[in-house]
């Protein structure tokens, strides 16, 4: 038992958490905002030349071969700078769907590698309509898209549909309707291995989500101490009040406690599949409750600078509002939680915090929650 | 990361599984907080002791086994799945233990560590003072120095256990001209020495788990001093930063307890109205295990040459407020017979120990430091938010 992250995984935290803050600021994101397509591409290449689309893709189709446990603390950085680019869903969701069917026995397989190794370049892009999404972000920035026909899963080239631009509260956000046909040179699988595919997206989708959330909070957190620090009223800064710091007390409470949760569903993503829809549903509810309790109690203590679209702190607050949503909202987690908890063979109690071993096969599947 | 057991791990699990369910009394024990339910809980003590389970983590030559902290958690989630007995000397074990291994001389560790941990002598704690509750440093009673003793003069209250206690903890001003956390002294003191008055303080059940402590003139010797002279202040933070850290409040109890919230949940489900008590059962799981995750990363941290900070005041918000939950759902499942009391005529076992959590539950925001001066500790320090 170790539940601490690795000195290589802190360390490159710590690269691209640098990178991030230098490359990624509220100025650059409102310039985003007035322009065509919403995405720095210098950035994007050299967030590709990182290698951070392709992270979790094989080594043999030219990624970096890691898993979502490595991921997760890149997330909460992309989350920190409030990214517009859409670095987490793609490689978490789309990219990491497609390495499971290049690695698969389907005949789409030696296809998806190729794509891959395109991706790994930096050369193409994919991104994930999945079912529980009404909208995909940035889709029209992708060259592929991945879309769900039943239990189908397509692989559609960006330039045969059409997207219906909608418009997101977030403006960093460009999210759009997916309008296409689906035909028999578009699928990649489907039936039961279709099924599953969407659902293990789901999962590592929902986990970027989370990991993003807490990035983001901690930010406005940070911003409402700077800013009740640097305010005064009555003489002194408005944060030596009880009343604003208990506030500010209790959004790093409910982010302490959030973090740990969000690692263990990265462990078990990576690790333990038979935890991972309880894990990671727990994860995006804890990761929800905490962001959005940190958006509110940070508006209120930067007063009415907060209500203000001049106020940087829209930013990440839109952001938290908007991807809260996603990937399954609190209701659909907190579902598959209660039916887990209902089923008569879940495993309940404090020994069964975690597997007893690594293998996957000592749980059978008849102890997992509803999908 | 690795968030599995080991084979050792596992072996011990067992291990303390085994002997969970040789050796527990077959009857729930009477309350500790009466006179008869305290010589119970002393002997179950002197049990654990026999079998080296009394304080897993101390050194062996202390009755202990070493266990590093993982082993630890293992034994409280073994003890409370067993239901074993509340710990009557948790003052002792869990507080002072750890800091007379830290701060003791090795003649002060050979006469004390050993007879708490056979349970021969049970620890009380004395620190509040009518005047310096939340603001301990405003405590007034006094050590002075006469000779090779101390002379005790003052008041102590809200001393958990002190009315059937052996000894206590307390910190006394020696320093007569100093002020505030200055001047302050860690004192070791018999409950049974001349000059001390008990007086009982019952608790919102009726039954007497706190106590005033009087000191007129009492003397014990220098001996009984932990540590050096003003060095009070710095140690009962020590000892404070234990119970609110990791030892007071081990996830597995709320983890049991928001299992039996489960069960009482799957029983009653169909016969509740309010649309809500889904929502909060579920979050009450949630929040039981969040603890546990944290506790366990908390303790990898601190194996792997991390200290524990400011963030012993998230967990102690975090436990107490979770445990209101935990009872607060359940009280709202078992409804209108939530209210009756266990002895009632018609009282039965599906109502558990509800009533008597719920009670103490309410207790977990207010001691150990309140959570209000949590949050400011965890504002001030953890956040950086000016204090004036």
């Amino acid at each position: 038992m170790n539940f601490t992250y690795s000195e290589d995984q802190l360390t490159y935290r710590d690269t691209v958490a640098a990178l991030l803050s230098c490359e990624v600021t509220a100025d650059s994101i409102r310039a985003r905002w007035t322009s065509a397509q919403g995405i720095d591409a210098n950035l994007t290449q050299q967030l590709a030349d990182m290698g951070l689309n392709a992270l979790l893709v094989p080594e043999s189709c030219g990624g970096l071969g890691l898993s979502e446990l490595d991921f997760i603390l890149l997330a909460q950085e992309c989350g920190r700078v409030a990214l517009p680019e859409p670095l987490v869903e793609n490689a978490m969701a789309a990219t990491a769907m497609l390495s499971e069917v290049a690695s698969s026995d389907l005949a789409a397989a030696n296809q998806c590698q190729d794509t891959l190794k395109q991706i790994a370049t930096g050369n193409a892009s994919v991104a994930c309509g999945h079912w529980i999404n009404p909208y995909v972000n940035m889709a029209d920035t992708s060259h592929w898209l991945l879309l769900p026909h039943g239990d189908e899963v397509h692989l559609v080239s960006t330039q045969t549909v059409d997207l219906i631009a909608q418009r997101s509260s977030d403006p960093s956000r460009r999210i759009s309707k997916v309008n296409w046909q689906p035909s028999r040179g578009t699928k990649i699988a489907g039936g039961q291995q279709g099924a599953e595919l969407w659902r293990s997206a789901l999962n590592r989708g929902a986990l970027g989500v989370a990991a993003q959330l807490i990035g983001l909070a901690e930010s406005i957190l940070r911003r409402a101490v700077v800013f009740t620090t640097d305010r005064e009223q009555f003489g002194r800064p408005v944060g030596a009040n009880q009343a604003v710091k208990h506030l500010l007390a209790d959004c790093a409470v409910s982010l302490e406690f959030a973090k740990p949760v969000i690692a263990r569903a990265a462990y078990a993503v990576a690790n333990s599949p038979t935890r991972a829809d309880w894990a990671v549903s727990h994860a995006k509810v804890a990761a929800s409750y905490a962001a959005l309790l940190t958006v509110r109690h940070g508006m209120q203590v930067h007063g009415a600078m907060g209500y203000t679209w001049e106020c940087d702190l829209q930013i990440w607050m839109k952001r938290c509002w908007a991807i809260d949503k996603t990937w399954g909202d609190v209701g659909f987690h907190k579902n598959r939680i209660h039916e887990w908890l209902l089923n008569p063979n879940a495993l309940m109690g404090a020994e069964h915090t975690f597997d007893k071993s690594g293998s996957p096969s000592d749980e059978s599947n008849s102890q997992q929650g509803a999908g | 990361m690795k968030l599995t057991y080991t084979v050792e791990e596992q072996g011990f699990r067992l291990q303390v599984r085994q002997w969970l369910v040789d050796n527990p009394p077959k009857q729930p024990l009477n309350s500790f907080d009466t006179q008869k339910g305290f010589e119970q809980h002393r002997q179950w003590e002197k049990t654990l002791a026999s079998g080296n389970w009394g304080m897993v983590t101390w050194p062996k030559e202390y009755g202990g086994r070493g266990c590093n902290l993982i082993e630890w958690l293992i034994f409280e989630e073994e003890y409370y799945r067993a239901g074993a007995p509340l710990r009557v000397n948790q003052n002792g074990i869990f507080l002072l233990g750890p800091t007379l291994m830290e701060y003791g001389t090795d003649e002060q560790k050979e006469r004390f560590i050993s007879a708490m941990a056979s349970g021969d002598e049970i620890w009380a704690q004395g620190w509040s003072e009518p005047g310096a509750g939340s603001d301990m440093a405003a405590i007034r009673s006094k050590a002075t120095r006469d000779g090779d003793e101390y002379v005790i003069n003052g008041q102590k209250i809200w001393s958990s256990r002190a009315v059937f206690a052996d000894w206590v903890f307390c910190i006394f001003r020696t320093d007569p001209d100093s002020s505030r956390h200055h001047g302050l002294s860690f004192m070791l003191v018999p409950l049974d020495a001349e000059g001390v008055t008990v007086r009982p303080i019952e608790q919102l059940n009726g039954l007497p788990g706190f106590a005033e402590i009087f000191f007129d003139n009492v003397r014990i010797p220098v001996f009984n001093r932990l540590g050096e002279e003003g060095e009070g202040w710095s140690i009962a933070m020590s000892t404070a930063g234990f119970e609110r850290g990791l030892m007071l409040r081990s996830p597995a109890r709320f983890q049991q307890a928001a299992k039996n919230l489960m069960e009482l949940y799957r029983a009653k489900r169909n016969d509740i109205l309010d649309l809500s008590i889904e929502d909060a059962v579920v979050r009450c799981y949630m929040d039981a295990e969040a603890y546990a995750l944290s506790t366990y990363q908390t303790a990898s941290r601190l194996m792997n040459g991390g200290q524990i900070g400011a963030e012993s005041s998230c967990n102690k918000i975090f436990w107490s407020e979770l445990d209101l939950k935990i009872h607060d759902a359940a009280m709202r499942l078992l409804g209108a017979r939530g209210e009756l009391e266990a002895d009632s005529e018609d009282a039965s076992a599906e109502l558990g120990g509800w009533l008597d959590g719920f009670l103490f539950a309410q207790s977990g925001p207010i001691y150990a430091g309140t959570n209000e001066v949590q949050r400011n500790i965890i504002a001030e320090r953890m956040l950086g938010m000016p204090r004036k």
